[in-house]
């Protein structure tokens, strides 16, 4: 079992025939995604590798039936490309664009939510569902199916935790990258939620880091909500304040957002927070064999 | 991207948002021809983009022309939380009778823009919010639709006396509409001045505009400040990546922010201190890594340096011929510590090998390996 993808989710890429759109596209389909097409907008009837290509979103629903997306157009056309694969029916739309403008997306966000489509970014590495699907950029070969859930602000941090869970034989369920913006589809609540309710996922890796105050509200959620164990870690400890750390969504400005509160709210809602990536593994075995001797 | 106060005002003077009059000036000469035109007395203001001027002694009355002239020059002098001051905003004095806040800024939580507004004005809000939340009042703006009157009426109400609403609201649309039109992170006036004539005035603006958003907006370029970034800061922007300097001495180069910042923080774990954070970002071009190591050698403290590199976009064979280049073109004599995992390690690999150096595998071994370097 797995969250939002799975080996028969329908699968098109918007920007297909970009430098990104089409090695991702391939990566995808060779990885496993039934992966039925593609959309560039002037460039329909052609194919990438033997991928059809289609004018536009609609057109591409209508021929294959697909169910989700994933977006590598440039960000000064993303959030019409956004607003296509809302009106064109799809459940689930995955943006890996990024540099969108944050007033832009407020007002898309809403646009999508209105049509009941799950969004996951923009600005983000996507999803994987271990040795099913893969809709993102990340690189396949660290993961390993199995049954801890992954859900995480960064790109290349997620690999570093993936990489030492699967190095310690943790496989993961579905692993997302809710993406680094200040404004994001889908953030760690809806997908802590989804994780729960998972009966493939029995535990879950949060991968947090400052600025905002979604850990906080996760935390908040999770003492709660969750009987299923949550293991965070948490980047940006020796980040100093005002500064902008790569990421647009990664700042603490006005003494909010820091990695402080947020390992202090992880702490209260009993959540270990590791103090190191390669510490995560551990953290979550303990956690899960308590519950084991619980009986859960 | 950060506005001095002068260029904040500009915006807002051209959305329609009214000032008491005032000239920038780069001298006491200058500043003291401003005084003379706009007729004192005068307010004095250091242009810096970091807050707490006012306690630096960045801002100061001047009742006569010479004495503009003379504040100017102490003004001008100061170095503001170690930035020097290189223009003042000479502005007429307006007699206030009572100060307002009023601003738009996005809520992360919310996902909408947001209204906040107090009859407690001139105060850091941020301190205000502390201390007095109940006297911070918001309002939650639909993103999707133009603002609706009556519903900020009804909150404007709640700050302003009943003769000054319908004054406030034509600023708050204005205010707006400058937020929408030109992608504003924020839009602040603090003080918005309550006049004895009863009319508003904005005696201070703060704008941040969304670096995301610049490329829309061409005729904003001119207002790209050079003191928000350091040297070193702005030579990393030109060459594509994300850097802070930091106080440590051991440099690092990382592709991806979160994971950047996760190498800082377990240098500082593991007893050492960072000398920056840098994310060469996505793509993988031998020139980013050159450009990076060029901006880190830069730093006299430093004492080693860490690459930490996960690929995916980013192909370790690219970076590993980034790190060869770099060393043959800089002649680099500072201990290297280089961590390779992900796509084209085995590669990556074998091109470092062939050239002397090693790649470790696992970030925990490569942070303690460029520690121990750093300390021989």
């Amino acid at each position: 079992m797995s969250i939002l993808i799975d080996a028969q989710t329908k699968v098109i890429v918007q920007g297909i025939t970009g430098r990104d759109g089409s090695l991702h596209a391939l990566a995808m389909r060779e990885y496993g995604t039934k992966l039925v097409g593609g959309v560039t907008p002037g460039k329909g009837g052609l194919e990438v590798k033997g991928i059809p290509v289609f004018e536009t979103v609609r057109e591409a629903v209508e021929a294959t039936g697909a169910q989700a997306s994933v977006i590598f157009v440039p960000a000064r056309f993303a959030t019409s490309a956004l607003r296509e694969a809302a009106d064109a029916g799809l459940s689930l739309v995955v943006c890996i664009t990024e540099g969108i403008p944050v007033l832009e997306m407020l007002a898309s966000y809403h646009y999508v939510r209105k049509r009941g489509v799950r969004l996951i970014g923009p600005n983000c590495p996507g999803l994987i569902t271990p040795g099913r699907a893969k809709a993102g950029i990340m690189p396949a070969a660290i993961h390993q199916p199995g049954n801890v859930g992954v859900i995480s602000r960064s790109d290349t941090l997620t690999y570093e935790v993936v990489y030492n869970l699967t190095r310690r034989g943790l496989g993961q369920s579905t692993c997302v990258g809710i993406g680094g913006d200040p404004v994001v589809g889908t953030g760690f609540l809806e997908l802590l939620e989804l994780f729960e309710r998972d009966p493939g996922t029995s535990a879950v890796a949060l991968i947090g880091e400052i600025g905002g105050e979604e850990e906080e509200q996760a935390a908040e959620y999770i003492r709660a909500n969750m009987h299923k164990p949550v293991v965070a870690f948490i980047s940006g400890r020796t980040a100093p304040a005002g500064k902008r750390m790569g990421h647009a969504g990664a700042i603490i400005s006005g003494g909010k957002g820091t990695a402080e509160a947020k390992v202090e709210a992880f702490a209260w809602a009993g959540v270990p927070v590791a103090d190191r990536p390669d510490q995560m593994p551990a953290l979550l075995k303990e956690r899960m064999q308590e519950d084991a001797r619980r009986g859960i | 991207m950060k506005l001095y106060e002068y260029q904040a005002r500009e915006l807002l003077e051209q959305a329609g948002v009214p000032f008491p009059p005032g000239r920038v000036a780069a001298s006491a000469e200058q500043a003291a021809r401003a005084a003379a035109e706009l007729g004192p007395p005068v307010v004095i203001k250091a242009q810096v983009l970091t807050g707490g001027r006012g306690k630096a002694g960045g801002v100061k009355m001047a009742r006569s022309v010479e004495e503009a002239g003379g504040r100017a020059r102490e003004i001008l002098a100061l170095r503001i939380k170690e930035i020097p001051v290189a223009r003042v905003l000479v502005a007429k004095e307006v007699d206030i009778r009572k100060e307002y806040y009023l601003a738009i800024t996005v809520d992360r939580s919310a996902k909408k823009p947001v209204l906040i507004a107090s009859v407690s004005g001139g105060v850091d809000i941020e301190e205000l919010a502390v201390r007095e939340p109940e006297q911070i009042l918001t309002l939650h703006l639909d993103p999707q639709a133009a603002p609706r009157k009556p519903a900020l009426r009804r909150f404007l109400s709640r700050v302003f006396p009943d003769s000054q609403v319908e004054e406030a609201l034509g600023l708050l649309l204005r205010l707006y509409r400058l937020f929408q039109s030109k992608d504003c992170s924020l839009v602040e006036i603090n003080p918005l001045a309550g006049l004895a004539d009863g009319s508003l005035l904005a005696a201070d603006a703060k704008v941040v505009l969304d670096d995301n958003g610049l490329f829309k907006h061409p005729e904003l370029e001119g207002y790209r400040n050079a003191e928000e970034y350091s040297e070193d800061e702005s030579a990393a922007r030109a060459a594509g990546l994300a850097f802070v300097g930091l106080d440590g001495d051991i440099g690092c180069i990382v592709n991806g922010a979160g994971l950047a910042m996760a190498t800082m923080d377990q240098i500082k774990l593991f007893g050492g201190e960072p000398a920056n954070f840098l994310d060469v970002g996505g793509s993988s071009s031998p020139e980013k890594v050159l450009a990076a190591l060029n901006i880190l050698r830069k730093n006299p403290r430093l004492k080693a340096v860490l690459i930490n590199i996960f690929g995916g976009i980013t192909r370790c064979d690219d970076i590993a011929r980034g790190i060869l280049i770099a060393r043959a073109q800089a002649g680099l004599d500072l201990p290297l510590v280089i961590r390779l995992i992900g796509a084209n390690q085995k590669e990556g690999a074998e091109l470092l090998a062939r050239e002397g150096l090693a790649a470790l595998k696992d970030m925990s071994q490569a942070v303690k390996a460029v520690l121990g370097a750093a300390r021989p």
